[in-house]
């Protein structure tokens, strides 16, 4: 009955249609902090407070924030900015310094960046730095020469926190928890990482100026919040423009919620992995089959999206490789088994590959040894199969040492699905000893 | 300057000696001839002409009047000079007391007593011309503008006075005559150490005429003298405080000093008074009875009247006004910021008396010296420790109840407040507070900044403008609750007014810098800690004491650098740092080096003593080590003037990474600093011994209080929430990132522990994990992983450094290794 209803009004629906898609996918991809937090609010609060501190009261900090990838540091403290600029005295109070580990790679890249950021380069005209060293110490002068109640204050944000360590003596990073420590301008220097060792790799004297303050975050939820997280994602927002639509669809959420094969998929999901990310990336592809005439998502969208994003990848490929190709990995696989992982070489793989052809010479076509070669190229170029040295000119293609990239289980399930597989070598698969 | 050294220039006398010293084997010319090859031109500059003489810095030669010219036992040539000051040379501070512009072209007639008068020939570039105006007269328009200057005003180091009409037509003269020999101008006797030249001066017959020759020969009789006076103030000051130690009697120099150019300044004030020649009578002693007949006057000075806010008009402080007034026998100048300085100064005396009065308050701090910054220091400690205790103590009482007397120093309230207050009672412990307060304000206000950052006697060269922070749009918020000011107090940028448990190497490093100073030689100490531990805070602490010090004359004036190793992009960028803050030029390192050798290898006359601190110098380390060899390697030339004080963690940083010429120039007074646990930070001290921790963690604490309270009545900061600061920031978060794991990265963990045990080794292939993983898998009864599905769990527990992992292009080959121990592991996981 469902299913003609949707159909009536699916000519209605193109436009709600693609409105659902695009706030659903702004949503998974992360690209504003419109989402909520989930149980950070701890977190938040001391946050909030710290950085609020620095601008009303102009008092330097330093932070870091901790957790595993895709655990909300970002967004914790994209929501904290939010709501910080929206306070008046807030936005006209504050320069923001974005840096990120991996954009600003060394500490010259790094300090040009902020000088650019802070509209330094304003004041100094057309003259471009001349080196490292002037930038530094400019940068230095400039921040030496506010104070407390009257510069305006600062937010330094390090992304990637773990890759500045690696920066020659870890200058930027001693430099702005100096100056976070002392009566210069004020300075929050606030670092994202994901290493739950990043003290450690802090040098002494670096250490010794940060502050200690650090903000761990932990997936801390467990499954029933994690399914009230999923329907919060899946839901559309109270101002949708069609609204009978948006509560028909947040009625259907609210039931796949409660249906007993989603709840074991979205289980399996949760125990794999608490990231959000991967939650996100499921439901996306959930999304992707929305259409007109298909407008609410089913059951069955859910599970397809997962079997998809669940799919092994090496074992995908073997899908796809000729007869041939699936007995040289078998091959391979039988060396494996006989030399207890020991590297081999083609020559080795095509000896194993000769005697199964001397065996069942009726049912497979001998291929020439070039052939052979040829196929076993193709497998390397798939990196199933990888060099453990790199080839050099005089060592002969034929007796580079090799290893398998795949494991005899991965192998056994793809010749499972195999399509038209002849038997002698499944057989020969199961057992190197299958011809006795 | 470059161009005048490749070019060859020969200087040679111009005439027969005028006389000869047989027992020095000294002899005087009447002029000398440099010949420049290359232009060749010969020009004779003679006694009396003015002349252009070598600085520092290349475009900035300094002007001098040739006084003499002789040649010593060592075949040196040698010229002794009468210098003149731009207006660069001047102090800025100082600056703005001439209340006019001052046009390049026109030079101060110098009667500052520290500058070296005797100076090597070879530094003469040419001679110009000097001519002597009156104070309203404008500056004649000349052609070349290089060549002439004129003078106005004289400097003697602290104010600007008109030209006495003697020098003045002095000056004229020696111009009219272009290189007429004025017998008044060259009574300086020729004996080479230079403290007794002077002395022999008054000796000589010569009558010295000049206002200018007087104070120098009072100078030299008072310095001559400087040892039994010393010796008697010190005797004095022990009789005076009983209960001064001796180490820290370091001022009683310092004092006499002062006293000495004190002495000096009246009787030139005098002098200038009556605007008399009076001949002096040549014997040191008796002059040296006038100097102590006026030193020794009756405190008679009215000067309260005359001064701006007339403050101590209590008896009780006219009382100790009187008993400090030897040091500051400085009120008949009229110069009226000079008497605010001297305000200052007696009025800090004051408050560390009230605050020995005060001592049976609070029985932690022991006025141990008269020494005021000392003094400061512990009562500074006083208030932390208090603040402190209040903090550990749990007492139920309010913060400004519990400490009253502390604490309330702390409220802002401007100085004059706080003297104004009639009460008696109550001013001796205010009074204490203080000053502490002022500077504990002057962290808002700018006028501490204004204070540090002209490094005095640097003259700033107009450069680029630097540009700012632009300036925040909303004033900072005062501090509202009693939590958030505490909070302010605790931040680490507060301390450096506060140094507890420093107060020995403190002394150390004075005494040592202030006898170098005073010894006009250089010297290094290389000071070692772990970080936090106040290394550099204490040395800035010293520095800001000899610059108050040398403000007020006690000192000879220097000049202040420090640099940071960590700082710099290039150890070899401490040349150029180093030279951009002595001498304001801007280039390159190799040429800084250069420089900089030549500056401190050469007699640089005018030069004042550089104190450079050089902090994190384990950063300077270079293969070669020739940065630090210079830095070392500066000092013990003779000529020098350099003190440096080098800051680094490591304690064995001379044995460890210097070769030996490096290290045998390290003077080895290791001033070992020590973390004293004092009661404020015995709880810290057992985590670490970082004083920066220790503060950090008090802030925090006060925050997690105004957290908990913000429902509630505000409430004190409790033991609880000290524990609750250092739990949050020492605790391990390895074993919290576990247990908030997904189910399948804890199995992963817990194969990864199985194929331990069953290989024996510390690490595994992803490979053999999977095995293990599969088979766990299947005694819990749960769907199996796929490898892509275990590759993701290990790399993203390897994200968060709980696993050591390869590069993963070795996919299943991948090594995995714990990053924590397998116990925490365990742990962690057996409590699901």
């Amino acid at each position: 009955m469902s299913k003609r209803k949707s159909k009536e009004s699916s000519g209605a629906n193109g436009e709600c249609i693609s409105q659902v898609q695009k706030i659903l996918r702004e949503r998974f991809c992360h690209r504003c902090a419109t989402g909520k937090l989930f149980g950070i609010e701890h977190q938040y609060r001391h946050l909030l407070e710290l950085l609020k501190r620095t601008i009303v009261h102009g008092e330097s900090n330093s932070a870091l924030i901790i957790g595993p990838r895709g655990s909300g540091k970002t967004a914790l403290l994209n929501h904290v900015l939010k709501e910080l600029t929206e306070m008046k005295q807030v936005r006209e109070n504050l320069l923001e310094v974005h840096l990120n580990g991996l954009l600003q790679t060394n500490d010259k890249v790094a300090l040009k960046e902020i000088t650019r950021q802070l509209h330094l380069e304003n004041v100094v005209g057309d003259k471009v730095f001349g080196s490292f060293a002037e930038n530094l110490a400019f940068l230095l002068e400039a921040l030496r020469k506010g104070d407390r109640t009257s510069s305006c204050p600062v937010l330094f944000i390090l992304d990637e926190f773990d890759l500045f360590v690696h920066h020659k003596n870890q200058t930027l990073l001693y430099n702005l928890f100096d100056i976070s420590q002392s009566a210069q301008t004020p300075v929050t220097v606030i670092g994202l990482t994901c290493r739950q060792d990043i003290l450690e790799l802090l040098e002494k004297r670096v250490k010794s100026r940060f502050s200690h303050r650090q903000i761990y975050l932990t997936n801390s939820f467990d499954f029933k919040q994690y399914i009230r997280i999923f329907k919060e994602q899946l839901s559309l927002p109270a101002g949708f423009p069609d609204e009978s639509f948006a509560q028909k669809w947040n009625k259907n959420v609210q039931h796949l919620s409660e249906d007993k094969t989603v709840q074991d998929m979205l289980q399996n999901l949760f125990r794999h992995t608490k990231d959000l990310r991967s939650l996100h990336s499921l439901l996306m592809l959930a999304v992707s089959n929305v259409t007109v005439h298909h407008p609410l998502i089913t059951a069955s969208d859910l599970h397809e999206a997962s079997k998809q994003s669940r799919m092994d990848s090496k074992a995908n490929i073997v899908h796809g490789l000729s007869v041939l190709e699936i007995c040289l990995i078998i091959a391979m696989k039988h060396l494996n088994d006989v030399y207890e992982g020991e590297p081999f070489n083609f020559q080795m793989v095509y000896n194993e590959f000769q005697k199964f052809i001397q065996r069942k010479a009726h049912c497979m076509y001998n291929f020439e040894k070039p052939v052979v070669m040829k196929a076993f190229e193709h497998l390397l170029q798939l990196e199933l199969v990888r060099p453990i040295e790199r080839p050099s000119v005089r060592a002969q293609r034929e007796y580079l040492l090799m290893k398998l990239l795949l494991d005899n289980n991965q192998i056994m399930d793809a010749l499972q699905a195999y399509p038209n597989c002849p038997t002698d070598v499944k057989q020969w698969a199961a057992s190197s000893l299958s011809w006795l | 300057m470059n161009t005048r050294q490749q070019s060859k220039i020969i200087y040679s006398w111009y005439g027969k000696p005028m006389s000869s010293d047989r027992k020095l084997r000294t002899s005087r010319y009447k002029g000398i001839l440099i010949t420049s090859e290359r232009s060749r031109t010969e020009t004779c500059i003679q006694l009396g002409n003015f002349i252009l003489v070598e600085g520092e810095n290349a475009d900035q030669p300094f002007v001098a009047q040739l006084l003499d010219l002789y040649e010593d036992g060592g075949q040196q040539k040698h010229a002794v000079v009468q210098w003149f000051s731009h207006i660069t040379e001047i102090p800025p501070n100082k600056r703005k007391l001439l209340k006019r512009e001052v046009s390049p072209q026109e030079v101060f007639f110098d009667q500052v007593s520290g500058y070296d008068t005797d100076i090597a020939v070879e530094t003469i570039i040419k001679s110009v011309m000097v001519i002597p105006l009156h104070l309203g007269e404008e500056l004649p328009i000349t052609l070349n503008k290089e060549q002439s200057f004129y003078v106005k005003q004289s400097w003697d180091g602290k104010c600007f006075k008109a030209l006495s009409p003697d020098t003045f037509s002095k000056l004229k003269e020696a111009n009219k005559k272009g290189g007429g020999i004025s017998n008044s101008f060259i009574p300086l006797d020729i004996t080479s150490p230079r403290k007794k030249e002077r002395e022999s001066v008054v000796r000589s017959a010569t009558k010295p005429k000049n206002v200018e020759l007087e104070i120098e020969s009072k100078h030299s009789a008072s310095k001559s003298s400087l040892a039994k006076e010393r010796h008697s103030q010190r005797v004095a000051n022990g009789m005076r405080t009983p209960t001064a130690r001796k180490k820290l009697q370091l001022n009683s120099p310092t004092r006499s000093s002062k006293g000495r150019l004190l002495g000096c300044e009246v009787l030139e004030l005098l002098d200038d008074d009556c605007d008399a020649v009076a001949p002096l009578e040549p014997s040191a002693t008796k002059r040296k009875v006038k100097f102590t007949g006026i030193l020794g006057s009756p405190p008679k000075m009215p000067c309260a009247n005359d001064k701006p806010k007339s403050m101590f008009d209590t008896a009780e402080h006219w009382q100790t006004f009187s008993d400090t007034i030897r040091l500051s026998p400085y009120s008949k100048v009229k110069d009226s910021s000079e008497k605010a300085k001297n305000l200052n100064r007696k009025y800090d005396i004051i408050c560390s008396v009230g605050h020995q009065e005060l001592g049976s308050q609070s029985p932690v701090l022991t006025p141990r010296s008269r020494r005021i910054c000392v003094q400061r220091t512990s009562a500074l400690i006083a208030e932390q420790i208090s603040v402190l205790n209040t903090l550990e103590l749990n007492q139920e009482e309010d913060f400004l109840s519990s400490s009253d007397s502390s604490y309330s120093s702390s409220s802002e309230e401007e100085d004059d407040d706080v003297l104004c207050t009639p009460e008696k009672k109550t001013k001796s412990s205010r009074m204490l507070s203080t000053p502490k307060s002022s500077r504990r304000s002057s962290v808002h206000t700018p006028a501490k900044t204004l204070k540090k950052t002209p490094l005095p006697g640097t003259p700033k060269t107009p450069r680029n403008a630097t540009p700012e922070i632009p300036r925040r749009n909303h004033e900072a918020q005062k501090p509202v609750s009693i939590l958030e000011e505490a909070r302010l107090r605790l931040h680490v940028s507060a301390i450096p007014e506060c140094l507890p448990c420093r107060e020995e190497e403190f002394q150390d490093i004075y005494n040592f810098v202030e006898s170098k100073l005073i010894d006009g030689t250089g010297g290094c100490m290389y000071i070692s800690g772990v970080p936090g531990t106040g290394k550099t805070a204490t040395v800035r602490e010293v520095i800001r004491c000899l610059q108050q010090a040398a403000e007020n004359d006690d000192l000879p004036s220097f000049q202040f650098v420090e640099i940071n190793g960590m700082k710099l992009t290039d150890p070899h960028q401490a040349y150029v740092q180093i030279l951009e803050l002595l001498t304001g030029q801007k280039v390159t390192a190799t040429h800084a080096a250069v420089l900089l050798a030549k500056l401190f290898n050469t007699p640089g006359p005018k030069r004042k003593t550089a104190v450079l601190v050089v902090d994190e110098l384990d950063l300077l380390w270079t293969r070669k080590q020739n940065v630090m060899y210079n830095l070392f390697d500066w000092p013990t030339q003779k000529h020098s003037k350099l003190i440096i004080l080098a800051i680094a963690n490591t304690m064995d940083l001379p044995e460890r990474i210097m070769m030996n010429r490096v290290a045998s120039r390290l003077n080895r007074l290791n001033t070992e600093i020590l973390l004293q646990t004092c009661r404020v930070y015995f709880q810290v001290a057992a985590l670490s011994g970082d004083a920066r921790r220790c503060l950090d963690i008090c802030r925090r604490a006060t925050e997690i209080c105004e957290f908990a309270s913000q429902k509630r009545t505000p409430e004190i900061v409790r033991m609880a929430h000290v524990t609750e600061a250092i739990d949050e920031m020492f605790s391990s978060p390895y074993i919290n990132a576990i247990r908030n794991a997904s189910l399948h990265e804890q199995i992963f963990l817990k194969a990864i522990l199985a194929e331990f045990r069953r290989a024996g080794v510390e690490e595994a292939t992803v490979q053999q994990v999977y095995h293990q993983h599969v088979a766990l898998c299947r005694i819990e009864g749960m769907q199996s992983p796929t490898i892509s599905e275990i590759m993701a769990i290990c790399s993203r527990l390897g994200a968060c450094r709980l696993l050591l992992v390869e590069s993963s292009n070795k996919y299943l080959h991948m090594r995995v290794r714990l990053n924590i121990s397998q116990d925490d592991v365990m742990y962690a996981l057996k409590e699901e």
